[in-house]
């Protein structure tokens, strides 16, 4: 996912860094009461708008386009008008949340914490931290570096590595906001158990070799970065910055992946994926997962698009199966990895994740 | 002085760049803008979150694009 990189992180805050940081010296201050009462009325409004969207595009669609209630394109246009400003409103709310919290986890505060983790523990706060810590995937190898040689275990740092693009909170906003919060709490569990499970595995072949020799002879270069001291005012504009980098960049897949899901939703007939993906297909399982490696797209592109293959019968697992490959298991996140990694880890990587996805796929096609 | 921006080439390293030498363009400072997409190399400085800037082997920032504030604060 092209996840965010929005660090947060401001140095802004470092005398000796910057001269024009001195952020209350422009623009109007203001105090943290105003702010706060700034704040619940924001939300007020936001929850107010939000739950006249629904009403709002039926009205727009057959009353006032006068579309027919049973017609396929007045289906897909209603579909379309409620589902798109739904999603961008849970979009910008949980970013601006999420934005806010990343200001308490930089990468760094992250790798040191991590370095004292023994194995289990490690994995399983590692795949937590994923969550939270601000990760963009063309930071995955300096982040791997980092994370190893600051003493991070390698299974640990594979825990990291895994839940950080998979299990975050853009996923989880459009699994809520399309499928229902049983979905996304399914996918946040799910996710979080192949990132622990599969780095513990990871951990446990004892694969340190398999990293490229100058790798393993490098040497942590520890604290370089000075711990920023942020305000509660500091911490609130890092949501805003969130919010404009991140939608500012997917809505763009929202839409269109709405509005492919509109289409299917409006034209394409019940129970049209029941062969190809349902249940009674064991086999496609594995196909998702393997279709979804060399596919590459964030959970903003993919979760539409997803929730339109449910509608028409595809079954839960395979469903989620897919969408974990296509994430988790990209293709380009590979080939940068190799350089820092032996074949024969990449390999293991992608097998013993794979496998974890799978394992899932099959998991929920069973019991739901 | 030695400017060196450090990132893979996404698309935010390259911002990084463009605002390294547009504040430097402005201000006429005299320093020398080195692009480093080299792992090893950018491992070797301690940084593993980019876009990063290192000026005269000092780390400014990690993990973000700067502002062009940020940046006449470091060349001065």
């Amino acid at each position: 996912m092209e996840n965010i990189q929005k660090d947060i992180g401001s140095l802004i805050e470092q005398p000796a860094c910057c001269s024009g940081g001195k952020k209350e010296s422009k623009g109007k201050p203001r105090s943290t009461s105003t702010q706060i009462i700034l704040g619940l009325l924001g939300i007020g409004v936001w929850y107010t708008v939000y739950y006249q969207l629904e009403p709002l595009s039926r009205y727009l669609t057959y009353d006032l386009i006068g579309l027919g209630k049973d017609s396929h394109l007045g289906a897909s246009i209603q579909f379309f008008l409620y589902d798109t400003p739904k999603v961008m409103m849970l979009l910008t709310l949980v970013v601006y949340g999420v934005g806010i919290i990343r200001s308490f986890f930089t990468p760094e505060r992250t790798r040191k914490f991590l370095a004292g983790k023994r194995e289990s523990t490690g994995n399983v706060m590692a795949a937590l931290l994923g969550i939270v810590t601000p990760f963009c995937s063309c930071s995955a190898v300096p982040l791997f570096l980092g994370f190893v040689t600051a003493g991070v275990p390698l299974g640990v740092t594979f825990s990291f590595l895994i839940s950080a693009p998979m299990v975050n909170e853009i996923a989880l906003v459009l699994l809520y906001g399309l499928l229902g919060w049983k979905v996304a709490a399914l996918y946040l569990v799910t996710g979080l158990l192949v990132a622990i499970v599969a780095g513990w595995v990871i951990g446990r072949l004892g694969m340190e070799r398999h990293m490229e020799d100058w790798v393993q002879e490098l040497r942590a270069n520890a604290d370089v970065m000075p711990d920023e001291n942020l305000t509660w005012s500091d911490r609130l504009k890092h949501g805003l910055d969130a919010v404009k980098d991140i939608v500012g960049k997917v809505w763009i897949y929202v839409v269109a992946g709405i509005a492919v899901g509109a289409g299917i939703h409006g034209f394409v007939p019940e129970n049209f994926m029941a062969s190809i993906m349902g249940k009674g297909a064991w086999w496609s399982v594995p196909a998702a997962v393997v279709v979804g490696i060399p596919m590459y797209s964030n959970a903003a592109g993919i979760v539409p698009v997803i929730h339109a293959l449910l509608e028409k019968g595809a079954a839960l697992g395979t469903v989620l199966a897919f969408m974990m490959s296509v994430i988790a298991l990209s293709l380009p996140e590979m080939v940068i990895l190799r350089k820092v990694l032996k074949p024969r880890l990449i390999g293991t990587f992608i097998g013993v994740v794979g496998c974890g996805i799978l394992l899932v796929g099959y998991l929920f096609n069973i019991i739901i | 002085m030695n400017i060196k921006v450090m990132g893979p080439g996404c698309p935010k390293c390259a911002e990084a760049e463009k605002i390294v030498k547009t504040v430097i363009a402005e201000t006429g400072i005299d320093a020398v803008v080195e692009k480093v997409s080299d792992f090893q190399e950018i491992a070797k400085h301690g940084v593993f979150s980019t876009p990063a800037v290192v000026i005269d082997g000092k780390i400014k920032c990690v993990g973000k694009v700067p502002s062009k504030k940020e940046v006449e604060g470091w060349l001065k």
